[in-house]
């Protein structure tokens, strides 16, 4: 009963006239930076977080937050519309949904996606709201052992749930890591890696890798797949959307299944693109209609827009717990709250009460008033996308140069930004994950000191790591997740072995 | 680069394993460059604990080791690879971006970001599109001047500015 309560408080504070207005304003940014290429909810977020240093903490998270809802329901437009994904968690939703939007039911397709993001996201928000509470009274009780654990087994989940090769995940960590160490080193005061230069000393801002990675790096992805604006345009009146969500009804299992695929897919960091795959597929393998996948399904809408609205949104728990984010953006909004001065993490519930209950009220009215904005904006948002590319692909470059410039009024950082935008592209080309690069680069600092501290607290001996049953417990899945795709290769390995033993006699 | 060429035709491209070593090589150094730093910090214990180059040391050891076992690989199959890192024509879609996106860059240092954006808007609007001078000229100024008044203006957050915004008196 306690969390209705602090829920309720939470509306008063996310129900005032400026932040419902810092709301709209967000969910616009947000569809606009969902539907253009290029722009993304990570790298949206990180534009625009220099302009709200000055602003309330409470009013600020609201916008971002909001920014990334928007960012979330925007994907769907281009992925129906134009057959390409604004997002890359939208990539599974043109399966189906272009298919539909080329037989005419574009308006049907739109509303079967929108409606399932709100579905997902306000079911994951029902989580946060329930899980969240309960999560930070036991996180508590956390010493620096158990935090690392928890990272251990964030940054492990990564090498045994992401679809790239173990190896290059590994490596982009590290990486991410490595450039997290650069500058001075907080404990000892020393400087690390600067080699003399005085632009290394505060180190490398994970705001403009954010920019660099996904915002160039995209741009160049988008070049090479030459971009043809070509979509079907869609007005949606108000029978269309009665009538699609009386048909959705009959697809419970479908949202049930996404929905629990992409609240599990966010709280551990899988992120909401492979949630949206995995949602697809499963609802795939359980229809009864299996071929009539991909040829304009609603299912095939459905199923992956639930999972990664549920997943983008279950993202924010562990980030607002533990202080681990689940996904690229909100690894975005842990670092605004670290500039903001709040200590993200089990105290947050405790000391900043009104923040953090602010924040997830304003997630329920996001999402219901975004489900409306974005039914009756839609054709608006198509318009756009006929702006031709040799307009949008500059002034995007702009708006990422303007963005990387604001975060410290820096020159270096807009050719930081190049940099990591190349990294981008040859990454992106070569199968590396940016996922764990940036969430590295974000708590690499956290996951030191927590290592640190603990093995000061052990005197060196690593033997502190399974001194209690949750330390344990936690690192043994880790430790079990980093191996899968090791024991995945040995399997493979010895199965080939088996069938040429068999060729062979 | 003569060998990447061969077999000139419809399906030519970059293949894949240039890039691929290239970026491996360059982490594997990225890897041994933090190695040797923590190295030169320390990487043992001090009277009050861990030193500088505790961590980072680890983190060093195992870019170093994904890193090498990526270029190995690569290495090993160097002759077998047939996959393209992409075609000659789409790298030059992405030369066509890179290029001015890179003269930009170079030109904020000097000159700010306001005067490079719109000439990077006007180039990339005549250039690959069929646009009138007039359309050109207005959306390229006009972009950094709603900029102008967002950043400066109503949030007051000054961008990098050159001279010839300080010709201008701002």
């Amino acid at each position: 009963m306690d969390e209705i309560n602090s829920l309720m408080q939470g509306f008063g504070v996310a129900l005032t006239l400026p932040n419902l207005g810092f709301m709209m304003v967000g969910l616009l940014l947000g569809i606009l930076i969902g539907v253009l290429p290029g722009l993304g909810g990570a790298n949206g977020v990180a534009i625009l977080l220099p302009l709200t240093f000055s602003m309330n903490p409470t009013s600020a998270i609201i916008m971002l937050s909001c920014i990334y809802w928007g960012a979330l329901f925007g994907g769907a437009i281009t992925s129906i519309l134009f057959n390409i994904p604004g997002e890359p968690w939208s990539v599974a939703t043109t399966f189906d949904g272009y298919p539909m939007a080329q037989q005419g039911r574009a308006a049907e397709a739109l509303t079967a996606a929108f409606t399932s993001s709100f579905v997902g996201a306000l079911f994951a928000v029902l989580a946060i709201t329930f899980l969240a509470p309960l999560l930070a009274k036991f996180a508590l009780e956390f010493g620096p052992p158990e935090f690392f654990a928890v990272q251990m087994l964030t940054f492990c989940s990564f090498v045994g749930m992401s679809k790239e090769p173990p190896m290059k995940t590994l490596a982009a960590m590290m990486l991410g890591f490595a450039l997290a160490a650069v500058g001075m080193d907080t404990v000892t005061g020393q400087l690390r890696m600067t080699f003399g230069f005085t632009e290394m000393l505060k180190g490398f801002d994970f705001l403009i890798a954010v920019i660099g990675l996904f915002g160039i790096g995209e741009i160049l992805t988008t070049m090479e797949e030459g971009l043809a604006f070509k979509g079907k345009s869609a007005r949606i009146n108000f029978r269309i959307v009665w009538q699609t969500w009386g048909q959705l009804f009959q697809y419970w299992r479908t949202f049930i299944r996404s929905v629990l695929i992409g609240c599990w897919m966010g709280i551990t960091p899988g992120g909401a693109t492979p949630a949206s795959f995995m949602g697809y597929g499963m609802a795939r393998r359980a229809a009864k209609d299996k071929d009539s996948f991909g040829k304009g399904n609603v299912e095939g809408v459905v199923a992956p827009e639930t999972a990664a609205h549920a997943a983008g949104t279950a993202a924010l728990l562990p980030m607002l717990t533990l202080g681990i984010p689940g996904s690229p953006t909100a690894a975005v909004l842990l670092g605004g709250l670290l500039i903001w001065g709040l200590q993200p993490g089990p105290l947050l519930f405790v000391e900043q009460k009104d923040f953090v209950w602010g924040l997830i009220a304003s997630m329920y009215l996001g999402n219901i008033v975004g489900l409306f904005v974005v039914l009756t904006t839609v054709p608006w948002w198509a318009a756009i996308l006929r702006i031709p590319f040799p307009v949008i692909a500059p002034v995007i470059i702009f708006i990422c140069a303007v963005g990387a410039y604001t975060v410290h009024s820096s020159i270096t950082d807009v050719v930081m930004m190049l940099v990591f935008g190349v990294l981008g592209y040859l990454f992106k080309k070569l199968r590396y994950p940016l996922a764990p690069l940036v969430l590295a680069l974000v708590l690499g600092d956290m996951a030191e000191s927590s290592f640190r501290q603990s093995m000061l607290m052990s005197q060196g001996n690593v033997n502190i790591f399974y001194a209690n049953w949750l330390v344990g417990g936690l690192m043994a899945v880790a430790i079990f997740l980093l191996f899968l795709p090791a024991w995945g290769a040995l399997k493979d390995l010895l199965r080939k072995r088996e069938t040429n033993a068999h060729l062979h006699q | 680069m003569n060998q990447e060429t061969e077999g000139a035709g419809p399906g030519a491209g970059l293949r894949r394993r240039g890039p691929e070593a290239g970026v491996a090589l360059l982490l594997l150094a990225g890897g041994l460059v933090v190695i040797y730093d923590s190295l030169r910090v320390g990487i043992e214990w001090a009277d009050d604990g861990p030193r500088a180059g505790y961590f980072p040391f680890y983190i060093g050891c195992i870019l170093v080791l994904s890193s090498g076992w990526t270029l190995a690989r690569t290495l090993l199959n160097w002759c077998q690879d047939t996959t393209f890192f992409s075609q000659w024509s789409e790298l030059r879609d992405v030369g066509a971006m890179l290029g001015p996106l890179t003269v930009f860059v170079a030109a904020v240092p000097f000159l700010g970001l306001y005067l490079p954006g719109a000439l990077l808007i006007g180039f990339f609007m005549r250039r690959h599109g069929v646009f009138g001078w007039l359309t050109t000229v207005s959306v390229s100024v006009g972009v950094p001047v709603v900029f102008f008044l967002i950043f400066e203006r109503w949030f007051l957050v000054p961008l990098a500015k050159g001279p010839v915004e300080a010709w201008l008196g701002f």
